[in-house]
């Protein structure tokens, strides 16, 4: 069972949806209790940083996921806000992430470009990302990667080790992290047709 | 980047999917379900749904209706009509809805932008604002309660203000043209792009693919967004939910 956590913040009908079209059973998890008995977890998130923080820990959520991740090993998949909640901290506010990531996440910042002003923030959009290492997460989605981003802030890391994928916008940024068991996209899967399925098909079977 | 959006725009009116000619005489298009489908196997960029019907009758949002609809969507919604308040955007956003768009609320209560945005992000909140031009003098002016109230309030100088208060996105439509099929208008488009930094989609008067192209190329605008282009074809304005093919959409926007 994928267990698809339910801190009020994300789209979690639609990626129930798409996990129930790719022939997956998972279930939306309201109870954090009831993250014991999943397999794999999704972390979604749409919104604030630190609204995000907040709403972990009100919700049960917090110290579940600690356990289960960091001892427990199980495959998590972080989504948008849900990734950088996996960070050290974020521009965006003022709270401390998970921290299962060595990596704080900044605003976009186009200052140092000529064209600075054309580029509108947040990136929002359909835009590629291109792999910088081979990992199941990619085995199903076909070829170039494009999904749906919107976002305002990205990850930014000192080494490469947890980088897994990058996407342009203005200039690279990290769109896809990876940790053993700890991944996290900065996209949509669930908003991205086929290119999603695919992807939430690979976290599912693999490894 | 990938090539700019072009978004479909679905009007809701007493549970089905219906078209206007400048906001007016609604016609029936068909099920929102079904063009959310055909929409799918056309790897649509993204679906605006905009019930036309709730800001007049001051309704809440139909949750379960909205909920079934974008469950079925394997691409971002932006969902809109009679958005007042910020538990009513909490709720649409747990639905599944990628982003909520506000038009009469930003208007009667600006402060409604800032709250949501710092509640939900701004990429989250998006204003419509609904414009007209006035016959007499040619200035445009903002329109609320689905275009049945006029206000004075001068466009470009709203849409510096939601910026200002949050709004990661604007969409600019114009009833003028709505239903029209001749053509954005792009200089009420350009007005606005040179006054902000967010994105501004444009909306109203698309009647072919090359007007999608102009309206961003010529008008500066981020996305273009199209009803009448997407769910009528031929002369005789048939209903078929149509969109174009991926390779159609690269070719047209291949410089």
């Amino acid at each position: 069972m994928i267990g698809i956590v339910d801190y009020r913040m994300g789209n979690i009908k639609s990626i129930a949806s798409m996990l129930r079209k790719i022939g997956a059973i998972s279930k939306i998890v309201t109870d954090p209790g009831e993250l014991y008995k999943a397999e794999k977890i999704i972390l979604p998130g749409v919104g604030a940083f630190d609204e995000g923080i907040r709403c972990l820990k009100q919700f049960g959520f917090w110290h579940v996921l600690n356990e289960l991740v960091m001892q427990g090993k199980v495959p998590v998949l972080g989504i948008c806000l849900g990734m950088q909640l996996f960070g050290i901290s974020s521009e965006e506010g003022k709270s401390k992430g998970l921290g299962w990531i060595p990596c704080h996440i900044e605003k976009f910042n186009f200052s140092r470009r000529k064209d600075h002003d054309l580029l509108k923030i947040p990136h929002m959009g359909w835009n590629y990302v291109i792999p910088e290492k081979d990992h199941y997460l990619f085995h199903y989605v076909p070829d170039p990667m494009r999904f749906y981003f919107v976002h305002s802030y990205h990850y930014v890391c000192h080494e490469d080790e947890y980088v897994l994928a990058s996407t342009n916008y203005g200039y690279n940024f990290i769109s896809v992290i990876a940790r053993d068991n700890i991944m996290g996209v900065q996209f949509h899967p669930e908003k991205s047709h086929k290119y999603g399925l695919n992807l939430l098909k690979s976290f599912v079977e693999f490894p | 980047m990938f090539r700019p959006r072009v978004i479909p725009c679905l009007l809701l009116y007493r549970n089905g999917l219906y078209k206007t000619v400048k906001f007016k005489k609604p016609r029936y298009i068909g099920d929102p379900i079904n063009a959310v489908r055909v929409f799918n196997e056309k790897e649509v960029d993204e679906l605006m749904l905009l019930d036309i019907e709730a800001s007049k009758k001051g309704k809440e949002p139909d949750y379960g209706h909205i909920e079934d609809i974008v469950g079925e969507a394997f691409m971002p919604v932006c969902y809109g009509g009679g958005v007042k308040t910020v538990e009513q955007m909490g709720r649409l956003f747990s639905l599944g809805v990628e982003k909520v768009s506000i038009g009469s609320a930003a208007i009667e209560n600006p402060e409604l932008v800032g709250s949501a945005s710092r509640i939900f992000g701004s990429q989250s909140v998006v204003v419509t604002l609904d414009i007209t031009q006035k016959k007499i003098s040619g200035k445009y002016c903002i329109a609320i309660r689905n275009g049945r109230q006029m206000t004075r309030l001068d466009p470009e100088e709203m849409a510096v203000k939601v910026q200002e208060m949050g709004a990661g996105e604007l969409v600019v439509n114009n009833i003028d043209r709505d239903g029209t099929m001749r053509g954005y208008n792009h200089e009420l488009i350009l007005r606005i792009v040179r006054r902000v930094g967010i994105p501004v989609v444009a909306l109203g008067g698309a009647g072919s693919l090359a007007d999608i192209q102009m309206v961003i190329s010529q008008g500066g605008a981020a996305a273009a967004a199209a009803g009448s282009l997407f769910v009528f074809y031929g002369k005789l304005k048939a209903v078929l939910i149509h969109y174009p093919s991926q390779s159609e959409l690269s070719q047209l926007f291949e410089a």
